[in-house]
């Protein structure tokens, strides 16, 4: 079993739409650079130019942020689901 | 132009990169991710919103229309705003500052806190956007606003809230008929799911994406404050922070009446207010940081438990840039804001408001808001919506017989006990 990746509403015109992406990679980062390499242009709206997540984008793994795992460090196993999120106000 | 009228706004532009979006319901940057907010045409705010044209207007929020994101006039919350600005003497003899206001959202209309405001322009908008169904992720106060403006707008609404909140807040939003959803989590995971939820619904979220229209509702706040000191800034402003947003807007409120000629540049700081279970931005700002580390909230202050808050960024600017300060308070603290500012005003706040007073009772003893100087503190909820956070802390009643001889008695030994 791979790793689900949901896709945010704001980047699906890269994904023809695809709102559940299956990866095979073992970190956050490595995922990122895998939907680069089939979603070209998908990778600059995550991570800024030093390749960290932007500030105003949060990434889950299972629900957890990643900030509080090891960030794009974090590994994946399988069945992991991995969410991206903006940033919301608040309530 | 064969555009369709859209008020006093021009556009939704990315506060990052400035790219530009139509005025639809939608809040992020397809580039960067950045947030939405909208751009307005101030050249013609200008000649609209003169002051004699504010004063002719009716007391409410929507006084000052043209710098609020609807296309047309109102429809929902047109009472909304204007609430009390109340000099405090005896709190400020307390707190030992020369001057201070309090400007009492706890008496706002119709829910009881300063949601109303952000509400009252998001709901208007999305029935221009042609809604009928309104949806919020909230820790409490926007619920309960998003419920009850909607019943009156005849709207359906679906408000979602982590499921420890208190008793008070809940029944707030169930009594107007709302869908009330509450969720195993933290706020910060409930907003997580309602990003997805309002990706795959065609519902009107007024905080995400409405989001543009509704953060700008808070700017109201500012504008009030300024014509109720008689068209002067305050030096300092207290506001407490969640997300940091409404800190954000009130200097953005500031800056626009000084931009239109409203109100004259002065110096004044703008400051913020957390708890400290809850403290990212404070904790950031004490630190000398431009950037906050998520946390997990534990506090009191269950409307401010924001882990990661959205417009953390932009409030540590807006401090930066005015000078002004952050600070948090225990929710020991938090208890005795609240007992200062109702035993000191009369006004009885909710654990946000024990948090402003707090915190500005700490900046003012370590000198950061100077003895000499005037401040005013933004209270923006109410009191009696969390009663759970007090009970047991605010002293006892004590019961005695419909006797005249037992009252006497009791408080014959309670002057001893005194004495």
């Amino acid at each position: 079993m791979a790793k689900k990746v949901r896709i945010p509403t704001p980047l699906r015109k890269l994904t023809n739409n695809e709102e559940l992406v299956e990866v095979n990679a073992a970190t956050i980062g490595e995922a990122i650079t895998e939907l680069q390499s089939r979603y070209p242009g998908i990778a600059e709206r995550l991570v800024d130019e030093k390749g960290e997540v932007r500030r105003f984008v949060n990434v889950y793994v299972n629900e957890e942020d990643i900030r509080f795992l090891t960030g794009s460090q974090t590994p994946l196993k399988d069945g992991d689901e991995i969410s991206i999120i903006p940033a919301i106000a608040g309530g | 132009m064969s555009e369709k009228h859209e008020g006093f706004m021009k556009a939704l532009k990315c506060r990052e990169c400035g790219r530009e979006y139509p005025l639809a319901a939608t809040h992020v940057c397809e580039f960067d991710f950045g947030p939405l907010e909208v751009a307005y045409d101030y050249d013609r705010i200008k000649k609209s919103m003169t002051k004699a044209a504010i004063h002719s207007r009716a007391q409410s929020m929507w006084r000052y229309r043209e710098l609020l994101p609807v296309a047309n006039d109102p429809t929902v919350g047109l009472q909304v705003g204007f609430t009390p600005l109340v000099k405090a003497d005896r709190l400020a003899k307390k707190l030992g500052i020369r001057e201070l206001w309090i400007k009492n959202d706890t008496v706002n209309y119709p829910t009881l806190s300063f949601k109303d405001r952000v509400v009252s322009v998001a709901l208007s908008r999305a029935l221009e956007l042609g809604f009928e169904t309104v949806a919020c992720a909230s820790t409490g106060n926007l619920a309960n606003s998003v419920a009850a403006n909607a019943a009156s707008a005849g709207l359906k609404a679906y408000v979602f809230i982590p499921s420890d909140l208190e008793q008070g807040k809940i029944v707030n939003s169930l009594v107007y008929g709302a869908n009330v959803i509450t969720i195993k989590g933290h706020y910060d995971e409930v907003n997580r799911l309602c990003a997805e939820i309002a990706g795959k619904f065609g519902w009107a979220f007024v905080n995400v994406n409405m989001r543009p229209y509704y953060s700008e509702g808070s700017k109201s706040m500012a504008y009030e404050i300024i014509e109720q000191s008689g068209w002067r800034i305050p030096q300092h402003t207290v506001v407490p922070m969640a997300s940091g947003s409404l800190l954000t807007k009130i200097q953005k409120g500031y800056q626009e009446f000084v931009k239109l000629g409203l109100v004259a540049e002065a110096e004044y700081s703008i400051h913020g207010a957390q708890a400290t279970g809850c403290s990212p931005i404070s904790v950031a700002q004490k630190a000398g940081l431009d950037f906050f580390k998520p946390v997990k909230p534990n506090t009191i202050a269950k409307s401010l438990a924001i882990g990661t808050p959205a417009d953390g960024f932009y409030a540590l600017r807006v401090m930066k840039e005015t000078g002004g300060a952050a600070d948090d308070v225990t929710d020991d603290e938090i208890r005795e804001g609240i007992r200062l500012l109702a035993e000191c005003e009369g006004i009885f706040a909710e654990t946000a408001g024990g948090v402003t007073v707090g915190v500005a009772k700490k900046l003012i003893a370590s000198g950061k808001i100077p003895a000499n100087d005037s401040a005013v503190l933004c209270i923006t909820g109410n009191g009696l919506k969390t009663l759970d956070a007090v009970v047991g802390h605010v002293g006892k009643t004590r019961e005695i017989k419909p006797s005249l001889r037992e009252f006497e008695a009791m408080l014959a030994s309670e002057e001893k006990v005194n004495a």
